[in-house]
C-alpha cells in the first residue's frame, strides 16, 4: 500500500481529519525547507505539500507568487527539491510527501527520470496544477511505474464525469478546490463547499481534501467536519513571508499557524464524537 | 521527442488542425487549471457553433469593412524594390486597419462571440498596448467593460498606449509581479479570468494560450491571408514565392500563413525578435533558440532555463518581446513547412528607416523585422520573384523608442 493510502487509512480509523500544510520550497532559503517540514510535522500535519517554484505561477494569488519569486531568488529548482525530499526522508520514514507544481520544470527534466528521480528521493505524490486528466496520461503512467500517485484537483466547475476519470487516472487524495478562483483568496463559503463534497463523493472512492482560501483555526476546523483533509497553503506562507528577514525564527514560529488549526479540528472532532 | 511529418495522403491537412482536443502534432492542447476546463469546453462550442452561422458571419463581415475597414490594400513597394535590386515587394496593409495593426480583426470577432455567450465583460492582456488598445476598442464599441493587465515595465515605456485604452473607457491594471511585462501580464490576467469565469470573457491577443484559442484567433486573422491571395492573384496573375511575417506569438503571421498553407510552392519565413543577436542570449526567439515546454495553457517552444523556468527575453519590438509562440507554429517548424529566422533590433531599425524613406510608409518595430529579412531575401532572387510582407502594424506609437534609441528628445 503507498504511503498515501496508509495515511488516510490511518486517518479514517482514529477518525481524524488529516492536516496537510503546503510550502514553497526553498522559501525565504533552501537551507530551512526540510528542518520546516519536521517542525510541520510536529505541529500536526499528516501529509506534507512541497511546492516546485516556478517563475510563472498562474494559479496562484499574491502570496504563494511572492513565495515562488523567494524562492527563486537562490535558483530553487525541482532536482533540488528532490534533494530536500531525499534529505527529510533520512528522518521521517512515514510522513507522505505530495510535490505541488507547475508542468514545464517537469517537462524539462522527462517523465520518467522525474518519476525515478522522485521515487528514489521518497516522493509519494505529485499535483501538477496545469496538468488535466485529458493531457495527463503520459505523466499518469510513468509516475504509477514508480508506486507515486498522480493527485488531480477538482473545481466547482467539474462535472461529474471528469471527477469520474479523475478518480480512475489519480490516485492518493482528491484536491478539491474550495472556489473558483486563486489560492490564498477571501471567498470561501464553507457551506457551499460541504454541498460540493457530497456531490463529488458519489463520484470518487477517492479521499477528498479540500484547500483554497482556509484562513484560520475556526475555518479548518468547519471545513474538517465533512473533508477527509484540510489543506493549508497561503495561511502559512504568509507566516513565512512576515518572517522572511528572520528565517532563524521560521522553523520556530511558522508552524503555529498549523498546531492552532489541529487543535482547533481535534477539538471539534472530539465534540462531534462526544454528541 | 516525437519525430513529426506534415500532411500526407494518408494523415489530416492543413486545414484539419488541430486535432478534436486542440493538439498541433505534440504542440498545443489544454494545460490550464482544472477550474478553466468547463469554461473553455464551453467556448469551443459556442465558437464552433457560430463560426459556421450566416448571421454571426455576416455581422462579422460588416464590422470588419464598416468598422476595422477591410479589406486591406496589398500594396506594391515598387521603389523599394528596384533599390534592393531582385525579388517584388509586396506589402500587406495592415497597419491601415483601424487602430493601426491586424490586432483588431482578432477582437472584433472575440468581442463578437462574448457577446453572443452573454459576458459583459472582457479581459485582456498586453505588451505594447497594441492589443489592449483594439480590446478597449470594441469594448467601446459594443458596450462592454473592459480591463487590461499591462506588465508595470511596459507601462513604463507605452505611456500613449495606456492613455488610449483609459480614454476609451478601459481599466488599465499595472502586473508588478515576476519580470512585469507580457507573460507576467497574461498570468494576471489568467487569475483574474478563473475567479470571475462567469460574467467574463478572456480576449487573448494571439495565438497561443489553451484549445481553442489558437485556433479561433488563427480564424479570424486568415481574413489577412485569404485576401492577400485573391489580391496578389488579381494584381500579378499569380501566386507569390514567398510569405514574410514578423512572430511574437505569431498571430498576424499564421493569419498571413494560413490560407497558403496549401500551395507548397510558396515558401513562409516567420521572422522573430533576434534582440542583441541570438549567440547574446537576448533576444525573443524561441523557434530560433529555445526548446519545446509547456507555459500558458499550451505546448510549444519556449525560453527557459536548464531548471524549466522562463526566462526574460529582450527585443527592441515590446509587440516581440514575448517567452513562448503559438503552437501551429512550432508544429509547422517541426515538419518543415515554414521556416524561421531572427533579424535583430538593428536590422529592424534600419529596415524602419528604409521604409521611411524609400515608400513614405512608416511601419511598427513589430514589422519591421519581417521588412528586415525581406530586405535580406529579396537582393538574392530574380526581379520577377515575388515576396509578400505583411506589415502588420503602423509606427507612430514607436516613434519615441526609434528617437530615444538615437539620442533625439522629441
Amino acid at each position: 500500500m503507498s504511503r498515501l493510502a496508509a495515511c488516510f487509512d490511518a486517518l479514517r480509523q482514529r477518525r481524524r481529519t488529516g492536516l496537510i500544510p503546503y510550502v514553497t520550497a526553498g522559501d525565504p532559503q533552501p537551507e530551512i525547507t526540510v528542518a520546516l517540514l519536521h517542525a510541520l510535522v510536529e505541529a500536526g500535519a499528516d501529509v506534507l505539500e512541497l511546492g516546485v517554484p516556478f517563475s510563472d505561477p498562474m494559479a496562484d494569488g499574491p502570496t504563494i507568487q511572492a513565495a515562488c519569486e523567494r524562492a527563486l531568488r537562490h535558483h530553487t529548482g525541482l532536482a533540488d527539491v528532490l534533494e530536500m525530499v531525499r534529505e527529510f526522508r533520512r528522518g521521517n520514514a512515514h510522513t507522505p510527501v505530495v510535490l505541488m507544481g507547475y508542468l514545464n520544470p517537469i517537462e524539462v527534466m522527462g517523465y520518467d527520470d522525474f518519476a525515478g528521480a522522485a521515487q528514489a528521493a521518497g516522493v509519494d505524490g505529485v499535483l501538477t496544477v496545469d496538468l488535466p486528466p485529458e493531457e495527463g496520461a503520459d505523466l499518469v503512467a510513468a509516475l504509477k511505474s514508480r508506486e507515486i500517485d498522480t493527485i488531480f484537483l477538482a473545481a466547482p466547475t467539474s462535472d461529474a464525469g471528469r471527477i469520474e476519470r479523475m478518480s480512475a487516472s489519480g490516485g492518493g487524495f482528491l484536491y478539491y478546490v474550495s472556489f473558483k478562483g486563486v489560492t490564498g483568496a477571501n471567498r470561501l463559503d464553507v457551506g457551499a463547499v460541504r454541498d460540493q463534497v457530497s456531490r463529488i463523493r458519489a463520484h470518487t472512492g477517492l479521499p477528498v481534501g479540500v484547500g483554497f482560501g482556509i484562513r484560520d483555526a475556526q475555518t479548518a476546523a468547519r471545513i474538517a467536519a465533512f473533508a477527509d483533509a484540510v489543506i493549508v497553503g497561503s495561511a502559512l506562507v504568509k507566516r513565512i513571508a512576515a518572517l522572511a528577514d528572520q528565517p532563524q525564527r521560521i522553523v520556530a514560529e511558522a508552524p503555529e499557524v498549523i498546531a492552532q488549526m489541529r487543535a482547533a479540528m481535534d477539538a471539534d472532532g472530539a465534540q462531534a464524537a462526544a454528541n | 521527442m516525437v519525430t513529426q511529418t506534415g500532411p500526407t495522403a494518408d494523415t489530416p491537412g492543413f486545414s484539419e488542425m488541430p486535432d478534436a482536443r486542440g493538439h498541433f502534432g505534440v504542440y498545443g492542447g489544454r494545460f490550464v487549471a482544472e477550474t478553466l476546463m468547463g469554461p473553455l469546453e464551453e467556448l469551443r462550442l459556442a465558437y464552433e457553433r457560430y463560426v459556421g452561422d450566416a448571421d454571426f458571419q455576416a455581422e462579422l463581415d460588416h464590422d470588419l469593412a464598416q468598422f476595422v475597414g477591410r479589406p486591406s490594400p496589398l500594396y506594391h513597394a515598387e521603389r523599394w524594390s528596384r533599390e534592393l535590386g531582385g525579388a517584388q515587394i509586396y506589402l500587406k496593409r495592415e497597419d491601415l486597419n483601424h487602430t493601426g495593426a491586424h490586432k483588431v480583426n482578432n477582437t472584433v470577432g472575440q468581442a463578437m462571440l462574448a457577446k453572443r455567450m452573454g459576458k459583459r465583460r472582457i479581459i485582456a492582456e498586453t505588451g505594447a498596448g497594441q492589443h489592449g488598445v483594439a480590446s478597449a476598442t470594441v469594448a467601446a464599441r459594443y458596450g462592454m467593460q473592459c480591463v487590461v493587465y499591462m506588465g508595470a515595465e511596459d507601462i513604463r515605456r507605452q505611456a500613449i498606449n495606456v492613455y488610449r485604452m483609459r480614454l476609451l473607457g478601459a481599466e488599465v491594471v499595472a502586473v508588478e509581479s515576476g519580470s512585469r511585462t507580457l507573460k507576467d501580464a497574461l498570468n494576471e490576467a489568467m487569475r483574474d479570468w478563473v475567479s470571475n469565469v462567469d460574467d467574463t470573457f478572456y480576449i487573448i491577443g494571439t495565438v497561443a494560450g489553451p484549445h481553442p484559442y489558437p485556433a479561433m484567433v488563427r480564424d479570424f486573422q486568415a481574413v489577412i491571408g485569404r485576401e492577400a491571395r485573391a489580391q496578389i492573384l488579381a494584381q500579378a496573375g499569380r501566386l507569390p514565392d514567398a510569405l514574410i511575417a514578423c512572430v511574437g506569438g505569431g498571430s498576424n503571421a499564421i493569419g498571413l500563413f494560413h490560407p497558403f498553407l496549401e500551395d507548397r510552392q510558396v515558401a513562409l519565413y516567420g521572422v522573430e525578435g533576434g534582440g542583441k543577436g541570438l549567440d547574446s542570449g537576448q533576444h525573443a526567439a524561441p523557434l530560433c533558440a529555445g526548446r519545446p515546454g509547456v507555459l500558458h495553457g499550451n505546448r510549444t517552444y519556449l525560453m527557459e532555463d536548464a531548471d524549466g523556468q522562463i526566462i526574460e527575453t529582450h527585443s527592441v519590438s515590446a509587440g516581440l518581446d514575448y517567452p513562448g509562440v503559438g503552437p501551429e507554429h512550432a508544429w509547422l517548424k517541426d515538419i518543415g513547412r515554414a521556416s524561421y529566422v531572427a533579424a535583430t533590433d538593428g536590422e529592424a531599425l534600419q529596415a524602419f528607416h528604409e521604409l521611411t524613406r524609400t515608400e513614405g510608409i512608416m511601419p511598427a518595430l513589430e514589422s519591421s523585422h519581417a521588412l528586415a529579412y525581406a530586405r535580406r531575401l529579396a537582393p538574392t532572387l530574380d526581379k520577377d520573384r515575388i515576396l509578400i510582407v505583411n506589415l502588420s502594424g503602423r509606427g507612430d506609437k514607436d516613434i519615441h523608442t526609434v528617437a530615444a534609441l538615437e539620442g533625439i528628445q522629441v
